[in-house]
């Protein structure tokens, strides 16, 4: 084994996922506050971990404020969090999975023993593929406005010229994934979905993602307070993101040497894992994962759906971590990767490995254990 | 669903943006048809340039004028153009390996249809006729005539110099929204327009808030139960505005004016709102007010004084 070693010492804390829950994502909630959307969701999430409001140690939330157009957003969402009295609390403009990441490493420090950690986007205030063409280089990309289907089309035409995909294939990875959301009530998009005509060829409307609004909440705990709170904790075996240089041009988009990068660093190629929840918004976008991730067929990929069957924007990297851990849960896994992704063409990219075994031997260290 | 409320908010945001030596030098090359790139240590042309090796990191330099003519890398049809796009007619998404150099950039390009498109593709840039120093200086992309050869030899070293070099980027930006106050601050709003100003009670502590956001941010529950608080309240706190806004909601509103925190009659927090009717220098903590309604309006204009004696401190003091 060549590969860079991982961050921590050998007998880092141990970090559990230990709760999660969503929303029954729509393409619309005009009823709804932003506040109203998450208070649900972060009392289911308690509820299961058997904290009750304001008690988890630490609280981190992931949502752009572009999404909606309302400034500081996220600080009305504390609404519903208990923060008052103040509370220890952060947020990240970015999917609520490096939101998960900042509270892991929280916890990992010791100055935390559990952690609240949610996500919302309410897409459906403005249009989308314009929204996002502001997260885009400000001088020479951004005065283009070239959208995000634009981006992952250009992405797929490319995989296409390589021989790695065809159209026929993305259609059967869009055809899978609703499938596999009819068991998922949380879904907007499933079962027999048309491709459609081209939205930006080679993309069809049935490679894209459903847009709309939702959130996500999971509960992370350490060592033995995971232990009370879960049967079968979701143990965060590691967890690394990185990313890709800016400029499109610059990078080979058949390719996601970020992902593969963030795996290595997280041991995901340690062992092997049996199931994959791969944040990919665009039919496209798997190919180019299952490549970096090295997922052979014996992965189930996107149990849920993934987001071509709900795609919540800031929240769905993070359900990606909570379905992943949800089937840690149930059993139904013993060892599952999760993978979230921010920008344009898969250009930032964060890999957790969730288990459910306990290693033997474990050691407790941190102030509080 | 009872009616929702909805809004038209629109955002626009004209960003300023210094350029540094080398983006000014691209920008700047563009309005002079002048396409520049930036060879990195191992020997590799950025185009459009980078500052820093997107691989190493070290600081670049070295300027090199690259040709006007390139090859798709790959491409996407775009069938229908966006506002702010470069095109109003379909067009490819193309990415651009000019001629010298090692990148592609991203544009947009000129073709009758996806069956001319192919990646491996040679084009050319069509200048904008008004060109300012900004990328949409390159209208667009279009396919090069047959025949048309590449340039012979590498890229040539360029110093970057330019007569008046463009040093700033305005990029502005409109993003259109519907907004939606959800179902708490919706039906306070409702109620406005009838002239009654209502809040939200806690089940857990019981407090009042107006307006209602929907949850208790001490007890994280549900707020439902209505209240109708004031309309009369007291003025907890204020300030003397003396400097007009511009491009607000009140800009039809003399200065100065008295902007002040007001606890309504049964609330458990105060609210905003203008004070008049008095003058300014008279307004004090305590004050006793009450809404003024204008013909039409979904909310209160103002609030004046009710006439009453001042409230003690001990009543609001927890309200500050």
């Amino acid at each position: 084994m060549t590969g860079p070693s991982r961050p921590g010492p050998a007998a880092a804390r141990e970090v559990a996922i230990v709760a999660f829950a969503q929303t029954r994502h729509r393409r619309a909630t005009p009823e709804l506050s932003e506040a109203e959307m998450l208070l649900p969701v972060l009392s289911e999430a308690l509820d299961q971990a058997g904290l009750r409001p304001g008690e988890a140690d630490f609280t981190c939330s992931g949502s752009s404020d572009y999404l909606a157009g309302r400034p500081f957003s996220f600080t009305m969402t504390l609404d519903t969090v208990g923060a008052w009295p103040p509370v220890a609390e952060s947020h990240v403009e970015m999917d609520g999975a490096w939101a998960l990441h900042e509270a892991w490493v929280k916890i990992l420090t010791g100055e935390a023993d559990t952690a609240l950690v949610y996500a919302h986007g309410t897409s459906s205030s403005g249009d989308l593929r314009d929204v996002l063409t502001r997260q885009l280089d400000p001088y020479c990309t951004a005065p283009l406005w070239p959208d995000p289907v634009a981006l992952a089309a250009l992405q797929a035409q490319a995989l296409i010229d390589a021989g790695e995909t065809d159209e026929d294939a993305l259609a059967r990875i869009a055809a899978r994934s609703r499938t596999a959301a009819e068991a998922n009530p949380y879904a907007p998009l499933s079962g027999p979905v048309p491709a459609g005509d081209y939205v930006v060829r080679p993309l069809r409307a049935g490679d894209c993602p459903p847009v709309g609004d939702g959130a996500a909440a999971v509960v992370l705990a350490a060592g033995d307070t995971a232990r009370r709170m879960r049967a079968r904790p979701a143990w965060i075996r590691g967890m690394d993101h990185r990313v890709e240089p800016h400029a499109l041009g610059v990078r080979d988009l058949t390719d996601s040497v970020s992902t593969r990068l963030a795996a290595e660093r997280a041991g995901a190629f340690d062992a092997p894992v049996d199931t994959a929840e791969l944040h990919a918004p665009f039919t496209s976008q798997e190919v180019v994962l299952r490549k970096a991730l090295r997922l052979d067929d014996g992965v189930v990929v996107n149990p849920s759906g993934g987001p071509l069957a709900a795609n919540p924007v800031m929240a769905a990297g993070l359900i990606r971590l909570g379905e992943a851990a949800a089937r840690v849960h149930r059993g139904e896994s013993d060892r599952a990767l999760a993978h979230a992704t921010s920008g344009p063409c898969l250009q930032q990219n964060l890999v957790a490995v969730l288990e459910g075994p306990e290693r033997p031997a474990r050691q407790e260290r941190g102030p509080r254990s | 669903m009872p009616d929702v409320l909805t809004a038209p908010l629109v955002v626009e945001f004209p960003f300023t943006r210094s350029l540094g030596p080398v983006l000014s030098a691209f920008l700047t090359g563009l309005r002079e048809r002048v396409v520049l790139g930036i060879r990195t240590h191992d020997g590799r042309v950025l185009v459009p340039p980078a500052e820093y090796d997107p691989d190493t990191g070290e600081e670049l330099h070295a300027l090199v004028r690259t040709a006007a003519t390139g090859t798709v890398t790959t491409w996407a049809w775009n069938p229908a153009p966006r506002r702010g796009q470069p095109l109003a007619t379909p067009f490819a998404w193309v990415l651009v390996r000019l001629d010298g150099a090692d990148t592609a950039l991203l544009h947009a390009l000129d073709a009758p249809g996806p069956d001319a498109v192919r990646t491996g593709l040679r084009v050319r840039v069509r200048w904008a006729p008004r060109r300012t120093g900004a990328i949409t200086d390159i209208a667009c992309f279009e396919p090069c005539p047959p025949g048309t050869a590449p340039p012979a030899g590498p890229p040539v070293p360029h110093d970057g110099v330019f007569t008046d070099p463009v040093t700033t980027l305005t990029a502005p930006a409109r993003l259109d929204y519907t907004y939606t106050p959800g179902r708490a601050l919706g039906r306070h709003l409702d109620a406005l327009a009838e002239r009654r100003i209502t809040g939200e009670r806690c089940p857990s502590c019981r407090k009042v808030y107006v307006p209602p956001r929907g949850a208790c941010p001490t007890c994280a529950v549900a707020t439902r139960e209505q209240v109708e608080v004031g309309p009369r309240g007291t003025v907890t706190t204020f300030c003397v505005v003396n400097i007009k806004a511009r491009n607000a909601g009140n800009a039809a509103l003399d200065v100065p004016y008295v902007y002040a925190h007001i606890a309504l009659d049964g609330a458990g927090l105060a609210l905003h709102g203008r004070i008049a009717g008095i003058p300014c220098d008279q307004v004090r903590m305590g004050l006793r007010v009450e809404p003024v309604w204008t013909e039409g309006a979904r909310h209160p204009d103002h609030y004046r004084p009710t006439g009453e004696p001042d409230a003690a401190y001990d009543t609001y003091k927890e309200l500050l």
